[in-house]
């Protein structure tokens, strides 16, 4: 068991690599209560979000959609990562960070006022995520046969009320599942269901392996307030369209575009037997430094990967310091493994 | 609990020791140790003839969490190493004192063999960590 944000939260039921392959190959469902769940009310919620958030609230125009976005300060720091639940027109739902859920409900609350947006923590929530190619079939099977239908037939990035149960197809992993956010008295019963069902319990470990396989950055690693989305590989998150929505951290970055980046965020290979850690030095000759953000061992891949912060100009390959030796390490697109397939090419 | 054979002796750096005979002697890591690291993803092995001297580092064990330095147990020159281990050292999670074996040595001097730890002072030593 490691502390996580507060939480009590097991590393490994039993094999890491194996709760890994269990996802990619079956599925696996993971506890992750610890994340902060804010459900916000109001009629003018939607123009409150669209100030706060990096990314446009205003593309949420389905009831049930899903969006995600960087939480930014007037400097264009990363304060959190989040999704936004558009479930109704005064009612919206965030899952943040554990980690940060403290700075951002301070953060978010002491804006709400203003448009008479009332904040309320659902810390009567558990969250499960139930995710792999088999993960959406086995977690409707729990279900009523109406409410199984509903859920099936969710679009990726949709979620849909069940009763008090919010299931949404969203995830972590690279893979196909479900987000389950239910009332925590259901969540081991739930649990030991889905377990029964062939659902492997899954910890943090593999968790940590998947989202980096899946090239999804974690905050406080790969981001955090020094560092802004536009050199964190999350430009695709800002939405500078429509150029008239003021939202924080606007003006900050646009001012980075104009001058243009310093760093931009890569994925990279390590082909030697060694694995990428974060902190360590990444070596670009002639042309400067940077430094890994998150690094793993690969299961899929069998072999290490990682998510680097490098000098805009840095090429297809660099050298990375492991435990005191620059070893070759090549820098390649994200994802580096999506439903179960590679995709970087192994020599 | 992690599992302490009776007939081996340990390291406070969580190293096990088995004397095989013929004047051999074979070393990995505890169960304890396999246990902490996680499933193992690469071992790195001294070269054969290679002279070592106790508590010198000789080995790495890598996991999906950790790197973490095996130190020689006791002086000697490296007779064998376990090569399976460069393609399964998951070997090493599951069968920490048998398959998952690191280096066989043949010790420097016998006679001066330094202070290891019994099991029961390993099992104590592990459960103040």
């Amino acid at each position: 068991m490691v502390d996580f944000g507060g939480w009590d939260m097991p590393v490994a039921y039993g094999s890491q690599i194996e709760e890994h392959h269990a996802v990619r190959r079956a599925a696996g469902v993971f506890d992750v209560s610890h994340m902060g769940i804010v459900d916000l009310r109001g009629a003018r919620c939607r123009d409150f979000l669209r100030g706060l958030l990096a990314n446009d609230v205003g593309r949420l125009n389905q009831a049930g959609k899903a969006l995600y976005s960087c939480m930014l300060d007037e400097q264009g720091g990363v304060l959190d990562d989040l999704i936004v639940y558009y479930l109704d027109d005064d009612f919206f739902r965030l899952v943040v960070n554990a980690g940060t859920r403290d700075k951002d409900l301070a953060w978010i609350g002491s804006r709400a006022a203003a448009y008479g947006v009332a904040l309320h923590e659902r810390r009567d929530l558990a969250m499960l995520a139930i995710q792999g190619p088999q993960a959406r079939e086995r977690s409707a099977a729990l279900l009523t046969a109406e409410a199984a239908w509903s859920v099936l037939e969710l679009q990726p990035f949709f979620g849909a009320q069940i009763g008090q149960w919010l299931v949404a197809r969203t995830g972590y992993t690279g893979e196909d599942g479900f987000e389950i956010m239910l009332p925590t008295a259901e969540a081991v019963s739930v649990w030991r269901r889905l377990n029964a069902a062939g659902v492997r319990s899954c910890g943090l470990g593999a968790r940590d392996t998947l989202r980096l396989e899946a090239g999804m950055n974690l905050y406080g690693n790969d981001m955090n307030e020094q560092t802004n989305p536009l050199e964190s590989g999350l430009a695709w998150t800002v939405a500078f369209d429509p150029p008239d929505r003021a939202f924080i951290g606007r003006a900050a970055l646009e001012a980075i575009r104009a001058r243009g980046p310093q760093f931009r965020q890569v994925g990279l290979v390590l082909d030697e037997r060694a694995v990428l850690r974060s902190h360590q030095r990444v070596l670009v000759p002639g042309v400067g430094e940077g430094w890994v953000t998150s690094g793993t061992y690969s299961p899929t891949l069998e072999r290490s990967i990682g998510l680097a912060r490098v000098p805009v100009s840095t090429g297809m390959s660099v050298q990375v310091e492991v435990r005191g030796r620059a070893m070759p390490a090549r820098v390649v697109r994200v994802p580096f493994v999506r439903h179960g397939k590679a995709l970087i090419s192994l020599v | 609990m992690s599992n302490i054979p009776q007939d081996l002796k340990f390291t406070s750096s969580h190293e096990w020791v088995k004397q095989l005979g013929d004047g051999i002697t074979e070393f990995g890591i505890s169960d304890h140790a396999q246990h902490a690291l996680g499933d193992l993803v690469f071992v790195e092995l001294p070269d054969i003839g290679r002279a070592l001297k106790v508590g010198e580092s000789c080995a790495v064990v890598e996991s999906v969490k950790a790197a973490s330095d095996v130190y020689a147990p006791l002086s000697g020159t490296v007779v064998a190493v376990n090569d399976q281990l460069r393609h399964t050292p998951e070997l090493i999670n599951r069968d920490p004192y048998g398959g998952g074996w690191l280096v066989r040595l043949r010790p420097a001097a016998p006679a001066a063999a330094p202070a290891l730890m019994s099991a029961s002072e390993y099992a104590l030593h592990t459960a103040q960590d």
